[in-house]
Order: structure tokens, then sequence, then C-alpha cells
């Protein structure tokens, strides 16, 4: 078989066991055997997963630290809320127009954000998310402080399921197309990316809106499934539960995002009559992988089966830098 | 004009409070270039503290701050020889990651040890109104808070500028190795920086609890993502740029409540920040450094 046939048996095997998760979960929903609160958190695990590998375009793949991506979660729920409840449109239009105004809102943001660097950069995006909080706070024609309710209950697991599926094969397919190469050659050393004649503004402002749309598109689905949205959902203790994910996976790993999205979300929904316990939990998880294992579980690396083989162990795991601004 | 003075007179109060916060993050951002995130909740525990001593213990309002200022020194040492001290050469992100871990265990450990319900201070300095001209007034909180923090402030000065602990502290963050070289203990200096700011905001902690009467585990967030902000606006490293920023910061905000926007409140502080770093992120006491390759 050459190369490329293998290539395709693979993701043509891969399609075949995410068809057979889905059909087996819409199975088990459709005749009332998945208890509820199992579906809210397969669910959630869908929407946790759009949020870390989104971010994780930034953090990891970027090294842009941003600490703010609940910002453009909240721009994307509200967004797709308002036209679901203003206009009848439907929901993949509403989704469209949620994760779209965030992606302006990453541009808006990124252009003048992404020229300061590392801690400065963290500390401005912290800042811009809770401005748009602030503003969320402020207008009343979108609830204000209390929120916004009734919207349609309508996201349902088909559309979390395929929506989160679609957003893991874009990042991936950007991360290794060119211009991910591009992106990626700004997190190992800026200043040598740019002298190798690549547009670092370009490919950051790229990675950050590319993030917000997708960040947009969770907040899209979190609206349509929960029906209520408050702006409070969506502060920096949302950030961080991101944040969590895409460091405990590994800055640069979309699987280890996703293995993280998913083991986190189980944890949490285990610890949820314990809230204070669970963000302590959190806050151990972050201090021991950032003193033991500081590139998270995954490193840079991808989960494959090959990982297991004797081959790949003999290739030295080389430390990147993830060192921004140093 | 009288809403004015009067929003002027109670953002000196709530500026000295965000100018004895930010006087830590910017020691220690000079010393170790590290956003201490966990500093406001240094803040918050030196406010429970507080209240234990005076409402608990029923110690007067010096002693109670005296001692909530002393253990909070020790929490601050504690937390960089544990968090930060292993992270000392690893990237810079990493600590910062490290620091938000701190600050969520500190918030959500108090959390687990005092339950979230807000506790209210108990009146140890019986609260007196003074007319000023007009319906202007002034109480004895807003002049205690303003008296302590001078004082404050006097005897930082006093340390960084006359004694050896200063010296070697202004020596370490101009550069740490040729420091070494010379004789002095990196590693004392670093931990006398965190203990002394996290003194400075333990006293915060306090005449927040004084001023306002009110208390909650959370209470360390915003305030000390606002300091950190006042630091910016000063320049961060720069202490009379921190004392500066901090009183700026609670003015612009008694104005942006004064005259009716209190929602605005918080956004304003970030947008502010936002204009600075984009501006001048050197801030308004700092010089450019050119960025070495």
């Amino acid at each position: 078989m050459s190369m490329f046939q293998r290539q395709i048996g693979k993701q043509f095997a891969i399609l075949l066991v995410l068809v057979l998760i889905w059909l087996a979960v819409e199975f088990m929903i459709r005749f009332g055997i998945l208890n509820p609160f199992y579906e809210l958190n397969l669910i959630l695990i869908g929407i946790n997963i759009i949020l870390a590998v989104s971010l994780n375009l930034i953090n990891g793949f970027n090294g842009q630290f941003s600490i703010g991506h609940a910002g453009f979660m909240a721009v994307g729920a509200y967004g797709a809320a308002m036209i679901t409840l203003k206009t009848q449109l439907p929901l993949p239009l509403a989704l469209l127009f949620g994760a779209l105004l965030a992606g302006v809102f990453g541009v808006l943001v990124g252009i003048p954000t992404l020229r300061l660097r590392g801690d400065y950069l963290a500390i401005a995006t912290l800042g811009f998310g809770e401005i748009i909080r602030g503003i969320i706070v402020n207008i009343d024609y979108i609830g204000g402080a209390y929120g916004l309710s009734g919207i349609p209950k309508i996201a349902t697991w088909s559309w979390v399921f395929w929506l989160t599926v679609l957003t893991v094969i874009i990042i991936t397919n950007f991360v290794n197309s060119t211009h991910g190469r591009a992106t990626i050659s700004i997190r190992e050393n800026e200043i040598a990316a740019e002298a190798m004649g690549i547009n670092t503004t370009k490919y950051k402002v790229m990675a950050f809106t590319i993030g917000s749309f997708f960040a947009g598109l969770a907040g899209g689905l979190h609206a349509h499934y929960f029906y209520t949205i408050q702006p409070n959902t969506f502060n920096f203790l949302k950030s961080f539960d991101i944040l969590v994910m895409v460091v405990l996976g590994g800055q640069g790993s979309i699987t280890g995002s996703i293995i993280a999205a998913i083991f986190l979300t189980i944890i949490s929904a285990s610890l949820q009559s314990l809230a204070a316990l669970r963000l302590v939990i959190y806050a151990l998880l972050l201090i021991i992988i950032m003193l033991f294992r500081p590139q998270g579980l995954m490193g840079t690396k991808e989960f494959s089966f090959k990982m297991f083989s004797k081959k790949s162990k003999d290739r030295e795991e080389k430390p990147h830098g993830t060192a921004v601004g140093q | 004009m009288e809403v004015f003075l009067q929003q002027l007179i109670n953002g000196i109060s709530l500026g000295s409070i965000y100018a004895l916060i930010a006087l830590g993050y910017t020691m220690v951002y000079g010393i170790v270039q590290l956003i201490n995130f966990a500093h406001g909740d240094v803040y918050m525990v030196g406010a429970y503290l507080g209240f234990f001593a005076t409402a608990i213990l029923g110690w007067s309002f010096l002693p109670a701050l005296v001692m909530a200022m002393i253990v909070c020194a020790i929490l601050g040492v504690v937390i960089e020889k544990l968090a930060y001290k292993p992270l000392r050469n690893a990237p810079r992100i990493t600590a910062l990651i490290t620091a938000i871990g701190v600050s969520l265990f500190l918030e959500y450990g108090t959390m687990l040890l005092v339950t979230p319900q807000v506790r209210t201070f108990p009146q140890v300095l019986p609260e007196v109104q003074w007319k000023l001209f007009g319906n202007l007034t002034v109480s004895n909180r807003q002049v205690i808070i303003l008296v302590i923090t001078i004082v404050l402030m006097v005897l930082l000065q006093y340390i960084v500028h006359k004694t050896k602990i200063g010296k070697a502290m202004r020596a370490v963050s101009y550069d740490k190795q040729a420091a070494q070289l010379m004789g002095i203990n990196v590693n004392q200096t670093i931990s006398a920086t965190f203990a002394i700011g996290s003194a400075l905001a333990a006293a915060a902690g306090v005449l927040v609890g004084i001023y306002y009467n009110a208390i909650n585990p959370l209470m360390g967030i915003m305030p000390g993502l606002k300091a950190f902000v006042a630091a910016v606006l000063g320049g961060i490293g720069i202490i009379p740029g921190a004392m500066t920023g901090g009183f700026l910061l609670g003015i612009v905000e008694a104005m942006v409540s004064g005259y009716g926007k209190s929602l605005y409140r918080d956004p304003v502080a970030f947008v502010i920040l936002i204009i600075i770093l984009i501006v001048k992120p050197a801030g308004l006491f700092g010089k450019n450094v050119r960025e070495k390759v």
C-alpha cells in the first residue's frame, strides 16, 4: 500500500469510529437510555474541546499567551442568541453569525494587543476579556447584568458533536498547512521568523482570529443548549478553565487538548456539588504541572498509536520554547 | 464642583489601597520579572487576618494591622519558596501560569476554610464624619487610611534607599548575576522583596476591611488586577510610579462612579491598561528599553 492509500485508509477508519460514537449516543438519547446528566456532560465535553483546541492554536501553536478566551465565547454566545431571539433564522446561521462576530472582535482586539509580548500580552487579553464582559453588562438591550433567557434550546447532541469534529479538522489542517508552519515558527522564535521573511503580525492576527472564531462558535452552542446566558458565565474563571485544559494537554498538541478537555470536564462534573474544592484541585493541578511537567501531558506531540511502538520511543522529545518574551 | 471634590476625597482613599497593593506588584516584578497574580489574594488573606484579630480575638486596630502584616509577609515568602523559586530559570509563561494557579488556590482554599459568605468587619474605629465646606465630608477612616498609607510609603522609601537590604534589592533588580558576583545573597533578597510586598498588601486588606466593612474570599481578584493596572500605569518596577498609578486609578474610578456610571468602573480600569500598554508600555515614569536579540 502506498503512503497515500494508507493515509486515506486511516482517515476513513477515524471517520467510521466517529460515526459509530455519534450513532451510539444519538440512539441512547432517542430511546431515553442515556441519563440527562450524562448527556449534559457529553455536550459540555464537545464545547470544551472546541474551546481548548481553539485556544491552543493561539497559546500553543502561535505562542501568544492569551487569557481572555471567555470574552470571545461571550461575543459568540450573545451574537448567536440575538439572531435566534430577534429574527427567526435557523441555528446554523445564528452560530455562523456569532462565530463571525467573535472573529471580527478577534481582529479588532488582536491588531493592537499582539504587538505586546509574553506577560504583557497575557494581561492585555485578560483586560479585553473583562472589557467585553463589562460592555455586555452595560447594554440593557441584551439583558445587561441579568443576562439573556428564553433562547431556544436547539443545539442538540448532533450539532455539538459534528461541529466539534469540524473544528478539530479545520484547526488540524490549518496547523499542518503552510500558514500553520509560519504560525508555529513565530512560537519558536519570533525574531528569527521575521528575519526569514514571515509577516509575523499577519500570522499572529490570523491565529488569534481563527481562535476567536471558534470560541464564538462554542459560545453559540453554549447559549443554545443552556437557553440562558449571563455575563458572569464568561468571566476570567472561565478563561482559566480553558487555559488549564490547554496547559494540561500540552501547549501545541491538539490531541492533548482533546484528552485534557474530556478529563477535566469529567472531573468537574463529579465535583459539581463542591465548587470551591474543584477549583482548589484545578489550582493544584496547574501548579504541579508547571513544576514537574511544564510541557503538559503531550508536550507538542500528537497522540497516535505509533507512539507505543518502539521506533518512536527512540526519538528524543526536543524541548521547545514556549518561552515567549524571553 | 462639589461632586468632583467629594469624589477626589473618595478617590484618594481608594487610591491608597491600590497604591499599597501596586507597590508589592511592582517590587516583585522589578526583581524577578514575574506578574505575581497571587498578590491580590495575599491582600484578601490580610483582610481575613484583620477580621480574625479584631472580631474573634477582640484586638484593637493597630495590633491587628501589625499581626496581619507579619503573617502575610511569612505567607509571601512561603509562596515564593514553594511555587516560584523552582521556576526561576523557567520560561516566564511557566511562572505566570503557576502564579495563576497559586492565586486560584488561595482564593478557593480560603473559601473552603471560611465559606463563601461575606463577613462584616467589627466597628474597631467608630465612624466620625467631618463636614468641610458645603456638603463635602471626610470621614476619620479616610484620613486614617491615607495617614497609614503615607507612613508605610515613607518607611518603604527609607528601606529601599537607606538600608543594606534595600541596596541589595536595587542591585538585584538591576542585574541579578552581577549582584551575585558582588556577594549579595540573591535568594535572601528576593525573599525580602516578597515579604515587604506582601506585608503592604496585608495592610491594604485590613484598611479595606475597616473602610468598607465587608470582606469575602474573592475580594482580592478585582483590586489585585487593578493594582496591576496601577503598577503598569506608573511604569512597572518603579516604586514612585506604582504610588502615583495607584492614586490616579483610584481617583479615575471614583470619578466614574461619582458621575453615575458605576457599572463602567471595572471596564474603565482595563481600558486605561490597554491604552497605556499600546501607547507607552514602559508606563508614565518608565524609559523605553530597546529589545535585544
